[in-house]
């Protein structure tokens, strides 16, 4: 294991009687909130009990569940849920026999109130969203979640926007908030290799030992599970993934290949591969609208560094108006529209439609 | 004499007015206040010596002071209003004090002590209550146009979304992101006339700096007058015009039939974007502009009231 970072992790210093407290890695599997998208956030608790009673079985140690955009994301703007996401949360608690239930909340769309109805409904980790330069945004949430004993992880969205020292100076704000892992996020599936390790780098010289780092990718250059490698080999020890590659875009590292991997080199991430892989092909692969795939859309997200969850939206704008779902998704990313802009699409479509 | 308050020195002409919190927000209004024919902004008061606003407002000849609200209050001559823009907090803490001393109070803080204020809504009704608030920036580019619709149709759920760039959202609202939904979620209800409300914001790092843009989704019934919602739209973008010139809208409303994309419900989707006048930041931050336009333009009202009481 001399590849991999060897600080102390914040999961088995805080879990001590945790059953995967000697874990190289801990993984969290999002299908059932950044796939949320790709369902576009139609979950029914059918499927989510089935999901969860599946990842849970082969020893997926953290499932996140939410609306793919986060606590209070059912809206007009993101997409109504199908299913409450509190009463999903709910379900999954008690689905799970072993893996913590994780949710997610955006500062400026979901609130203090959805944190604590969350851990109320068996939620253990409190994961917080900012785009990577507005992490001041988080910090009455982190302290908050902190307050209520909750396990914290902060997204830096859009890592690809911004040089490694940005973001660790980001990192930064979040742990001195109360965050116990950092996640370089690369929503737009827009970093490369390198680009990967450079910016975990950063992160871990600036926050390691104090707190974990972790690594959540997208496939839309079908570098997931590559950049998830090169993330671990940098010094991220949380990695995210959905099986089946079920997230936003082309989806998220496909985690079940990337368990694979690991058991290749050696790291231990306490997932049973032959489960792991029943599950995606057996549970997640029926409840999939269709499958997540490269195509002109999604490639085009990865390319122009667009957020992925506007892939549904543009192909909505697209339909609506008969203009090009890819045109559409080239100039948002040419305005830098970021996480959370999905209404700018629908202007955008409207411009496109009337030539200016 | 236009004061009504005994402890007021101000000239015939003009009620006086101090503003509290010399950031972003307190500038801005100060340059709006600087060119009123009604209000005369006499204090700037802040807690920081080396604040760049502090200095702005001396150079500009007002009174300033860095010692806080406990300074201003102790002075002989109090003014007729004070603007409020420091922090939710503090604005709870000090509102019943400005009371206590007969200075009406525009708070444009989310604090919430006085009743909502948005100018082309229901401007005049509050122009006697000793305390009004501002509600929010997001809030000061939205309602209105919620209230537009509901006008003319009834709205069952309303939803704005506001983006703004990061370089115009100051500390404050960084720190009290969810003060900031929850205020200007009620404003779309108690104001806006929407059964139910949500507010989102975005704040935005893009450079250069993304100007304020604002989309605001209504639910209204199915056979809802379109032609109709579509003119009070228009009507009142040119009433809040009025007061911020750069307050437009991008496209025209668009309606959406109830499909599984609207929740089942006609969407009514209007686009809205809010150039500022440029007076202390640059013209992107419309948000601020907003914000200090509306509360000017309270203020004037209130002293209209002053000044008309006292002759």
């Amino acid at each position: 294991m001399t590849d991999i970072n060897a600080l102390p992790r914040t999961w088995s210093a805080d879990h001590g009687s945790d059953p995967w407290g000697d874990l190289d890695l801990r993984l969290t599997d999002t299908c059932l909130r950044d796939g949320s998208h790709h369902k576009r956030h139609q979950f029914v608790p059918e499927e989510v009990e089935a999901i969860v009673a599946a990842l849970d079985g082969a020893g997926i140690p953290v499932i996140e569940v939410t609306h793919g955009d986060g606590l209070g994301g059912s809206s007009f703007n993101y997409g109504f849920s199908a299913t409450p996401e509190q009463e999903l949360i709910k379900l999954a608690a008690k689905t799970a026999t072993r893996a913590k239930i994780a949710f997610l909340m955006l500062p400026g769309v979901g609130t203090k109130d959805d944190i604590r109805e969350a851990q109320d409904n068996g939620g253990q980790i409190c994961r917080i969203a900012t785009h990577c330069t507005e992490a001041d945004t988080s910090i009455q949430h982190f302290g908050l979640a902190r307050e209520l004993g909750l396990e914290t992880v902060g997204f830096l969205m859009m890592s690809h926007t911004q040089p490694p020292e940005v973001l660790a100076r980001q990192a930064r704000v979040m742990v001195d908030a109360g965050c116990q892992c950092v996640y370089v996020v690369d929503s737009a599936g827009a970093l490369v290799m390198e680009q990967v390790a450079d910016r975990v780098s950063a992160v871990v010289a600036e926050i390691g030992g104090q707190a974990d780092v972790g690594f959540h990718g997208h496939e839309n250059l079908g570098l997931g599970v590559a950049n998830t490698v090169i993330a671990a080999r940098a010094g991220a020890t949380q990695i995210d993934g959905s099986v089946r590659r079920f997230g936003a875009g082309a989806g998220n590292t496909p985690l079940e290949a990337f368990i694979g991997v690991a058991d290749k080199l050696g790291w231990r991430t306490g997932v049973d591969f032959l489960k792991v892989v029943d599950a995606a092909e057996d549970v997640i692969l029926p409840v999939m609208p269709e499958e997540c795939t490269l195509n002109r859309m999604t490639l085009m997200m990865g390319y122009a560094g667009v957020y992925s969850s506007f892939l549904k939206h543009a192909g909505n704008a697209a339909e609506r108006y008969g203009v090009s779902g890819a045109e559409i998704l080239l100039e948002a990313g040419r305005r830098k529209l970021i996480g959370g802009q999905e209404d700018q699409l629908i202007d955008i479509a409207l411009k496109l439609r009337d030539g200016n | 004499m236009a004061s009504t308050n005994p402890a007021s020195g101000g000239d015939a002409a003009k009620v006086t007015a101090a503003i509290v919190g010399p950031g972003n927000i307190g500038t801005d209004l100060m340059y709006k206040l600087l060119r009123s024919e009604l209000i005369d902004p006499r204090w700037m008061i802040g807690v920081d010596p080396s604040s760049e606003g502090l200095r702005l407002a001396a150079e500009k000849g007002l009174e300033t002071s860095h010692e806080g609200v406990d300074w201003l209050l102790k002075q002989d001559v109090l003014p007729d209003l004070v603007f409020e823009a420091t922090s939710a907090y503090v604005h709870r803490e000090y509102a019943p004090r400005y009371a206590e001393a007969g200075t009406r109070a525009i708070d444009l803080t989310p604090a919430a002590v006085g009743p909502a204020v948005i100018p082309p809504v229901n401007g005049d009704v509050h122009t006697g209550a000793d305390n009004v608030n501002m509600i929010t920036c997001g809030g000061q580019a939205t309602i209105p146009m919620v209230a537009a619709v509901s006008r003319v149709a009834p709205v069952s759920y309303a939803e704005i979304v506001a983006s703004v760039s990061s370089a115009s959202a100051g500390p404050g609202t960084r720190a009290n992101i969810d003060e900031f939904t929850r205020t200007t979620a009620a404003g779309v209800e108690s104001i806006g006339g929407a059964q139910r409300g949500k507010a989102i914001i975005i704040l935005n790092p893009a450079e250069p700096p993304m100007i304020m843009r604002d989309t605001i989704f209504c639910a209204v019934p199915p056979d809802a007058d379109r032609e109709a919602i579509t003119a009070s739209v228009h009507a009142m973008q040119a009433a809040v015009a009025e007061y911020v010139p750069g307050y437009r809208l991008l496209v025209e409303p668009q309606f959406d039939d109830p499909s599984h994309a609207t929740g089942q419900m006609t969407k009514v989707s209007i686009f809205v974007e809010v150039a500022g006048a440029g007076d202390y930041l640059p013209t992107y931050a419309g948000n601020l502009d907003i914000m200090t336009a509306a509360a000017a333009r309270v203020g004037e009202g209130i002293a209209r009231t002053l000044i008309g009481a006292s002759r």
